[in-house]
């Protein structure tokens, strides 16, 4: 079911988390809120479930305004960073406590209760340990019962606050296909937050980016790489270098790389240029445009090749090319050589 | 244990010299000798002076029996009261953001603070006959000083701390999240509190009820100047001891103590059971890993 946010502010004391925030989730979709901590995300994520109250704005979940309801009566689908799994009760119990909870007239009867929570065990694949307590489980297992959990009161959307935040690398991919998959499957709107760009590039149909309470970007995880929308959409997801130079005669310039950009009116501006490492080229000879830097450090990565270098002015460049250009390229630590951006997104910056 | 390992440091490598360990627990060993074991046994040795049947005679006096009675009796009356106390302030104080929230949390701890005998003076002061609330409740004939209301009243006032402050660390380091995921799934207030917060605070409410259950039970000075003192009528245990004590009946006396250092014995009994159920399961770990390799 959709769910839609319009105009919603919080702030706590002097701190504002959120800043007139407007978004429409429709049903289905799967949506990351990425950003870094304290920009926003989770309050927004609390108040979709209404775990907060937004001091202004609206709610509505499949266009119903939520907004005076609690979280109660919102039948939303939660999922916590730590788990909260009801520790005093084994894995079964925390699954069915949301069918035993419900008002006599409502409650489905224990064959159906124990149907059900065998059916959720059986789809995260943990059946072989419904009479364990969670204590007893490793954390992909906890939280594979906490989703269980949130999906057995057949939840209209599903809300995950940094689901993968507490886990290691390996478990936190497996878990990331897995949930890929669920959500393919059963095709639940799910929100997820995290500050992980990779984890929400991955896992989502599109990515909103938050910073210090306001939307920066909204769009699909391509569009979010290669359009940033904002220097900080730029800077904050994916490896990104940063030229500085001014803009001027309708050209932004970079020392010897020089970009045509739309200049103001009046006199020169500061300009910044972004690109990301694969958007570097490296030869040896000065085949113009390019900027001469000093190779640092070679690393290998797969089929690529991470190159670290240092600009004249001491700052690091950061490039990857194919494992067969660093091969013709044949440099090693110290050598000079000449680095030049494919593609360079010019943001212009305020006069400071 | 041998003998080499009574100062086997917890942490090896970040340790003090050997004569400092010692020294330490050395001191720490005679106080307890001197003012805990010697004192005890003391009161058992006193109380079994007569023999046995003295012992039992002393204890089954209609005026000590009375005393027991009323000592058990407004136990069973301040406890329960302090406990619902105690899960309101902690709930109220872990769950909720409010105006005075400091305040009520420093408040709690007053009663460690303010003497017993002050606190009795007040009520006094406010329930006496020239108290504040004096005349209008004798006008509706109700005797709260001197009666046990009154007894009541100053041994709720003594005792509510123990269950609050248990709960509130408890609870402050549990957290809000599990009954938050309750709440999400359906659960109502009650449903939250009695299938969550409730069995995980178990083991911290009956710690604190039996540390409330103790104090109350002991409690001296602030009933000493509520209650008249009337023997047989309003003298709790550790009234009458005193009563006793002062007409030269020690053995009598050390009689109904040894009741009261029993009470204190099994409190501490109770405690260490508790605790071990409290305690984290990484510790528990610890330990295991300790008895194993010693």
């Amino acid at each position: 079911m959709s769910i839609e946010v319009r105009n919603a502010t919080r702030a706590f004391g002097s701190f504002q988390a959120l800043r007139g925030i407007n978004l429409m989730i429709p049903t289905g979709q799967f949506l990351a809120l990425l950003g870094p901590s304290g920009s926003g995300k989770t309050t927004l994520l609390r108040i979709i479930a209404g775990l907060d109250r937004a001091d202004e704005g609206n709610v509505f979940i499949n266009g119903q305004d939520a907004t005076a309801q609690g979280a109660r009566g919102r039948n939303v689908g939660f999922v916590f960073q730590h788990y909260a799994l009801f520790r005093h009760m084994s894995v079964f119990e925390n699954v069915a406590f949301g069918l035993r909870v419900r008002p006599r007239d409502r409650r489905p009867s224990e064959a159906q209760i124990r149907a059900r929570v065998d059916e959720l065990l059986t789809l995260i694949q943990l059946d072989f340990l419904a009479h364990r307590l969670p204590s007893e489980l490793s954390g992909g297992q906890r939280q594979r019962v906490a989703l269980a959990r949130a999906l057995a009161v057949q939840p209209s959307v599903l809300l995950l606050d940094e689901p993968f935040g507490a886990l290691d690398a390996k478990v936190r991919q497996e878990l990331r296909s897995w949930l890929r998959r669920l959500h393919d499957e059963i095709g639940l709107t799910s929100v997820f937050v995290t500050h992980d760009q990779e984890e929400a590039l991955e896992l989502a149909d599109r990515v909103i980016i938050f910073n210090q309470g306001v939307i920066e970007q909204d769009g699909t995880p391509e569009e979010v790489v290669e359009h940033p929308a904002t220097p900080f959409v730029a800077n904050f997801v994916g490896r990104v270098n940063v030229f500085h130079g001014r803009l001027e005669f309708g050209k932004a310039w970079f020392g010897p790389v020089v970009v045509d950009h739309p200049t103001p009116l009046k006199g020169a501006i500061r300009a910044e240029g972004y690109a990301r490492p694969h958007e570097l080229d490296i030869t040896r000879e000065d085949v113009g445009g390019g900027l001469w830097a000093t190779v640092r450090h070679a690393s290998p990565a797969g089929a690529l090749v991470k190159v670290d270098l240092t600009d004249p002015d001491g700052r690091l460049l950061h490039v990857e090319i194919t494992r067969e250009q660093f091969e013709a390229l044949a440099v090693s630590a110290g050598e000079r050589v000449y680095v030049r951006p494919t593609r360079l997104r010019v943001f212009a910056r305020e006069r400071s | 244990m041998a003998g080499h390992r009574v100062s086997r440091p917890i942490r090896p490598g970040l340790t003090e010299p050997y004569a400092v360990r010692v020294g330490l627990i050395v001191v720490a060993l005679a106080f307890l000798v001197v003012f805990l074991f010697v004192p005890f046994v003391f009161i058992f040795v006193e109380a079994l002076r007569n023999g046995w049947s003295a012992y039992v005679g002393a204890i089954e006096s209609p005026e000590s029996l009375a005393a027991i009675w009323l000592t058990v009796l407004v136990a069973a009356l301040s406890v329960p009261a302090n406990a619902l106390f105690g899960i309101a302030a902690a709930w109220a104080i872990t769950r909720f953001d409010f105006r005075g929230k400091r305040l009520l949390t420093t408040l709690i701890d007053l009663p460690f603070a303010v003497s017993p005998v002050v606190a009795g003076l007040i009520f006094v002061q406010l329930f006496g006959r020239q108290g504040w609330f004096g005349a209008w409740l004798s006008n509706h004939d109700i005797r709260v000083i001197f009666a046990l209301p009154g007894i009541v009243l100053a041994t709720i006032f003594v005792s509510f701390p123990f269950v609050a402050r248990e709960l509130i660390a408890v609870m402050e380091a549990s957290g809000r999240e599990e009954e938050e995921a309750a709440g999400l799934l359906g659960a109502n207030g009650w449903q939250m509190f009695r299938r969550v917060t409730l069995p995980n605070v178990k083991w911290a409410l009956i710690s604190g009820v039996i540390l409330c259950t103790a104090r109350a039970m002991g409690e001296f000075g602030a009933v000493s100047v509520v209650s008249g003192r009337i023997r047989g009528e309003t003298a709790t245990m550790p009234i009458h001891v005193e009563i006793l004590y002062n007409e030269y009946a020690f053995q009598a006396s050390f009689a109904v103590a040894s009741l009261l250092a029993l009470v204190a014995v099994f409190t501490l009994v109770m405690q260490t059971v508790v605790a071990r159920r409290t305690r984290p399961v990484v510790a528990d770990e610890a330990l295991a890993a300790e008895l194993i390799e010693s």
